[in-house]
Parts: C-alpha cells; structure tokens; sequence
C-alpha cells in the first residue's frame, strides 16, 4: 500500500539579510515526509537541521527571506495557511521544560485546548500508554525529571491530533537506553499514520529508528537514503559525506575527515564538500550540483553512482 | 589515574559524574576526602593541572571577548596546536556567537592543552558534536596523550566512544560511586 | 546602508541627551538678568517677550524654570551617581561575601523596600536639616535598593558561569576574573539602571522640596517653583504652576526614554 505523501519541500532555500548582507543559511533542499514513515535529518551544528524545521513552522525571524515551495496535503505553506495548521496538523515536539508553563499542572496543560471532561479522560489514558502515573497530572513541571516531561510533550503533541511531527534534538544527554526509549514513541506515533521528522546531530541513533534519513551539510541537502543503507562499511550510500559521517561514529573506524564545514559567509554554489572530499575532481567546483535521484533515494554528487 | 591512563566513566544521566569531574577538577571542595595528585592536594592557586572541558562549549567561552582572547587566556598555545585541532586563523578575531559548537569545543580544548596540563576531564565533550568532529577532535586529544603522557577521564554515555578512546572503563551505577570496572581490549 | 539606520536609530536618543546637557548646565552659563524683580511687569500672562509668563515680582518664569531644571537636575545626578555606587558596593558584597552578607545585605534591601520611599527621604532630609545636602542624601539612602538587587542577581548568575570557573582553572586570580569577566557583564546593567534611578530621584527631590522639607527657597529647584505657584494659583496666575510643571515631566520622560534605549540596545547586543 502506498502511504499518502504528507509534506512536500521543493526547492527551499532560506536567506538571511542583515545589515545589507545577504547569507543563504538553506539552499536548494527537496524533501518529502509520508505517512507513517519516520525522516531524520541530520548534519552537523549549523548545518541549518533547526532551520528547516523553523521554516516548516513558518517560525522563522522576520528578516529571513523564503524561496521555494512547501505543501502539506497538496496545501501551499504560507503565511496565511501556516497559522490555521501549525499546533492542529502540524505540531512541534519542543525539547524541554521550557516550553512547559511552570505555573500549570501538567495535566492541564496537556489537554486544555479540550473539553475538561474529555480531555482529562484522554490525557489520563496518554499517561498510562507512556509509564506515567495519574498523579503525575497534578504535578508542576518543576517536580518532574527530563525524562518525565519529555513524556509530557509528547502526549500533549500526540492529543493535538497533529498529522506531521517535528522532533528537534528530542534525546541529547540521554543514556543510550532512555534515548532508546524516546525513539519507541515516536515510531508509535508513525505506526498510527503520522508523519515524523526528527532533527538530530546523533546519526546511529537516527540510523536505527528511522526509515529514511536526510544529510545535510553547509545548508545543502546531500543526500536522502534509506536508513538500512547505514550499514557496514557505508558502501550503500550515495555521497561522500554521508560515508564520512557514518565511518566517523566510534564503532564504525571511528575515522575522522580534515577540514571544516564552510560557515554561512563562505558558502559557495559549487558542492560544499568538495574541498574535503577523498572523490573530488576539478568538475565538482565548476558549477551548482544538481540533486538527482538514485537507487531509491537522491543524492547531490557527480560521481555517485 | 595514572599518568597517561585514559579511563573511561559511563553511566546513566544524574548519576553524579559530572559533579565527580568538578571535585577532580578543584571546581568543588568534596565534603569529605580528598583529591590528590602526586600525594599532593590540590594546588588552590595558578594554572591547575587538572583541567576540565566542558560538555556546552558556549557557555564555557565569555560571550564578550573575542576568540583570540579566550585561546590566550592561560598561556599561548603555539600554531602547530591550532593548525592540528583545524582552528583557523580567520577565527581568532571572531567572537563566540560567530562560531559552532563544534568549533569553540576546539578552542576549549586548545585552551585546557597548557604546557602544566597532567589531567584533562572531558566531560561529555562530543555528544553535542557530529560524528566527524567528533572523531578529530578524540583523533588529536589521544594524539596528545600519548605525546605528553597526559591522563584523560572521558565522562560519556556513548559505551562505543569510550571502548574507542579508554584503557579502562569505570562504571558508574548510583550516587555511592560504586561501579564495577572493566578493562577494555586496548 | 549599516550608517543610515544607524544615524537614524541614534538620532533620537542623542537629541533627548543633548536637550539634559543644555538643561543641566543652563544653570552655570544661563543669563541671570531675566531674574531680576521688576514690579512693573509682575503677575504677566504667557506672551511671546515671556513664554511661560512673569511672577508675582516680575521674574521671567521661562528663566527661573530653566534654572530650577538645572538645579533639579544638578540634584538628581549626584543623588543617583551616589545611589549607583551604594548599589555596585551593597550587591557585590551580597554577591561574593559569603553566605553571612549575603543575608544581611539582601535583609537591608528588603527593608528599604518596605518602608515607602517618599516617607524615607523626608526623614532623612528632615533630620540633617533639609537644605542642598539633606536631599540628596535622603534620595541617594533609598534609592539603591532596587538596582542593588539587579547587581546581586546578575554577580550571582554571573560566579557559576562555566567560563569563569575555566578562567579560575586557567589560573586567573579573583581580581582579574571581576574586571575582565564580570565588570563588562555587569556594566551594561548598571549604567541602564543609573539612567533609570534619575527620574525617580527628580521627582522625589521635587516632591519633598514641595512640601517644603527639602531645598530652601534660596535655591529655586523645581519643588519650590511648584510650592509658591501654589499660593498664586487662587488669583489665576496658572501659567506659575503649569509651564514648570509640564517642563518637569519632560525632563523626567527624556530620561525614561533614554533609559529604556540603552536597556533595548543592550539586550539586543546580547542576543545577537
């Protein structure tokens, strides 16, 4: 069965202009997320992850100009779309107390977009699925652990009926086991026809429970692939850098690449890792690289094959 | 710890393992026992040789000063340091916000690598990272161990990064400090 | 580009700063002449030879507001530079002195706060005797309280910062580390809070000086400007109460607004 596509990105590219200077922070990424797939997006700080996810939500500053096009349902993304969307089919999974009014139960906070009645019968259930005692909806966020509000935010996402969640970062500084435990739920939520997309900077942890996963460098897309393509030696994947990455991790070699990826300012239209790449050629710096698709997922490298 | 042993402390979030690295550091006076380094407590005064690395980078920098200043601070790391942790110079004039995380972590370290330096804590120094900076950044750090016979505590809850860059792994189990210990195969 | 807005975001503000200056030092190097009594032109209405119009002794009220602005002024400037600095000595000891000053100062504050400020000063100002020197150490006694606070909390966040213990483990003394991390942290905080405290201590110098606990009338502040309007007030000379008190209030809004810029501009400087 084919699942409906959810999210649509073509061509986004985001820039900022500050003082008269004009930085692109997002060039050129396409992107689909379906139903009941979990897409990770991955990449190192800055490589604009977090960006994406702001422009999805149209959260981004005022002095960020979008280009491209984004559709959720076949809906055009804009200004006056976003709005109506954002909290009710797309939703954020925030990562941490913060976002939680310290003030609140916990409980209340959760359902009270709702009728009480209803809303407190459902959160009730929502807690239970999730390890929480009911009387933890008493509670203020203080008296909670980071584990126990990141189960909070959760629920509170998965009440709100949201078709498309975003996860940014929802496990940094957590053991593997609880990460583990996180990630559970959120292929729980695309189970039941969702869509998710989790932005992490933790590549085995986004290998392992999702099923496609994007990497981004420098505010390029490089590459979608297959999560199962991470494996062994890296062979299976498509662009240099994603090898790289994946050869980097501490049980893969653990074998570290020169050089650093270029800052907003130096970017360039050529690919953005040529000078680092073991494959490059004189051909790679000559002009923009198209992404193309390939076996099954798409890639921005000339010699991809 | 021996000089240049690299051990290895793994355990669950709230364990007490940072707070450990602070005491080891002479951040924290323990309320009871006592840090020692040959016999000795302890110096309260002057470059310590125990030096930690934090898990944050940008907040270990003061957001005011420029990167030059900060590198600088406690002594003047020569440009092979720099050039082998892959700072550049253009950066040097830049201020903390202008950079990654990933990037200050870079001078964090460069910073903590002073000529004095016995022990170095790394407490969490990568999970912020992406596994290709991460892996420089523990390719130089083993790098200069060696060199110097300087010890490392690498605090992580990464097991794999730790059976990578350790001699010996501790776990940590509960706030006693009991743990058992295993020696990795390296 | 960068130069426009910045010309144009810094117009404002160095136009209201220009305006205090004049104000301040109008009573230095104004023209005295215009003070003179001239019986002959008492009790005027606003015209264009006296905008804001004569007193009962022909006194031009344009002259003597612009003096009483000064001295006004001249007033709250110490009284909040003296408040300024009990704040940086009072929070820092809070802030480093252990957990014992800590207690004590943050005990004092709270009672400072307690007790009404405008009851404070007109003690204070009573008991030395009133005059030059009782004002402004009534309004320079109770006006730290609040920025002392401010010190403490921003010293408190500012000890536990993991680049000052990184500085301690680099070796830096406790000297170093306050002028080199903290004071620039803390400078920003202090200055916005001192431009802040300049209304406050205008109006009460003014207040007490209106109810006639503070300046004497040999040294017109705008509190005593206020206070004789009062007795002429029944014989129709409004322009005696109404231009001096308008004028006040302007003073007292260009300092606001100052403030409140610096504190914007700084916040700003700090989240970019």
């Amino acid at each position: 069965m084919e699942n409906q596509t959810l999210l649509t990105i073509e061509d986004l590219s985001v820039q900022f202009v500050s003082a008269g200077i004009r930085t692109t922070a997002l060039s050129g990424l396409s992107l689909t997320a379906k139903e009941g797939e979990i897409l990770a997006v991955v990449g190192a700080s800055g490589a604009g992850k977090s960006l994406l996810a702001h422009a999805v939500l149209g959260l981004l500053p005022k002095n960020a100009q979008v280009t491209g096009r984004m559709t959720y349902k076949g809906q055009v993304l804009n200004e006056k779309t976003l709005p109506r969307l954002r909290g009710k089919e797309i939703t954020l999974i925030p990562q941490s107390v913060t976002y939680l009014d310290p003030l609140m139960p916990v409980g209340r906070q959760v359902y009270y977009p709702m009728n009480k009645q209803e809303g407190r019968a459902k959160t009730a259930a929502l807690f239970e699925e999730y390890g929480l005692s009911p009387e933890v909806m008493k509670k203020y966020p203080f008296e909670l652990s980071g584990g126990m509000t990141r189960r909070v935010l959760f629920s509170a996402a998965v009440l709100s009926g949201a078709k498309l969640l975003l996860a940014d970062e929802p496990t940094p500084g957590l053991s593997r086991e609880t990460a583990r435990h996180v990630l559970r739920h959120l292929r729980a939520f695309a189970k039941e026809g969702r869509a998710v997309l989790l932005i992490t900077h933790d590549l085995d942890l986004a290998v392992e429970c999702a099923d496609r996963v994007a990497v981004l460098y420098a505010g390029t897309l490089l590459e979608t692939a297959p999560a199962c393509d991470f494996a062994a030696d890296g062979a299976a994947l498509r662009h240099p850098y994603s090898q790289s990455l994946w050869n980097a991790l501490p049980q893969n070699g653990f074998h570290p690449v020169t050089g650093n990826m270029p800052s907003p300012g130096e970017r360039v239209e050529s690919c953005p890792f040529a000078p680092r790449c073991p494959k490059k050629t004189a051909l790679c710096r000559e002009k923009p690289v198209p992404l193309r698709p390939l076996r099954g997922g798409t890639v921005r490298c000339i010699h991809a094959t | 710890m021996e000089e240049g042993e690299r051990v290895g402390l793994i355990g669950p979030s709230g364990c007490g393992k940072s707070t450990l690295a602070k005491v080891l550091s002479g951040m924290l006076c323990p309320q009871a026992g006592e840090v020692r380094l040959d016999e000795k407590p302890l110096p309260k005064k002057g470059y310590r040789p125990v030096q930690l690395i934090f898990q944050h980078p940008e907040q270990a920098v003061d957001p005011k000063w420029r990167m030059e200043q900060i590198l600088n601070e406690g002594y003047f790391p020569d440009r092979d340091l720099l050039n082998a942790l892959g700072i550049e110079k253009e950066w040097l004039i830049r201020y903390p916000r202008e950079l990654s995380g990933g990037e200050l972590q870079r001078f964090c370290i460069a910073r903590a690598l002073g000529p004095k330096t016995r022990f170095l804590l790394c407490d969490e120094i990568s999970t912020m990272l992406d596994p290709i900076t991460q892996a420089q950044l523990w390719e130089l750090l083993l790098h200069c161990s060696e060199k110097r016979g300087m010890g490392l505590l690498v605090i992580t809850h990464n097991r794999a990064l730790a059976e990578r860059v350790c001699t010996r792994i501790v776990k940590f189990e509960d706030l006693n400090g009991k743990g058992e210990e295993t020696h990795a195969k390296k | 580009m960068k130069r426009v807005s910045s010309i144009k975001t810094l117009a404002g503000p160095a136009a209201a700063s220009l305006c205090l200056l004049i104000l301040l030092f109008y009573g230095v190097f104004g023209d005295q002449a215009q003070l003179t009594t001239d019986f002959s032109q008492s009790g005027l209405a606003p015209s264009f030879a006296h905008p804001f119009g004569t007193d009962w002794m022909g006194r031009d009220m344009l002259t003597r507001t612009l003096f009483g602005m000064s001295r006004s002024l001249g007033v709250g400037l110490l009284a909040a530079l003296i408040s300024a600095a009990v704040a940086l000595a009072l929070g820092t000891i809070a802030a480093v002195g252990g957990k014992q000053a800590d207690r004590a100062v943050s005990w004092v504050i709270d009672l400072f706060l307690g007790i009404p400020h405008i009851l404070l000063v007109l003690l204070i100002s009573f008991a030395l005797g009133g005059g030059m020197k009782g004002v402004v150490v009534g309004v320079a006694v109770t006006h730290w309280p609040s920025l002392a606070r401010v010190v403490r909390a921003e010293l408190l966040g500012l000890r536990s910062a993991p680049y000052l213990l990184a500085s301690r483990q680099l070796g830096k003394g406790p000297l170093l580390l306050a002028a080199r991390h903290m004071l620039p942290h803390l400078l920003p905080q202090l200055v916005v809070g001192t431009v802040l405290l300049f209304p406050h201590a205008i109006l009460h110098e003014s207040a007490i000086t209106f109810l006639g606990f503070g300046l004497s009338p040999h040294e017109p502040a705008m509190g005593i400007l206020l206070a004789e309007s009062m007795d002429y007030l029944t014989s129709g000379m409004w322009w005696l109460a109404v231009f001096p008190g308008l004028t006040l209030l302007a003073g007292v809004l260009l300092f606001e607004y100052l403030g409140s810029w610096l504190q914007k501009r700084f916040t700003k400087e700090a989240s970019i």
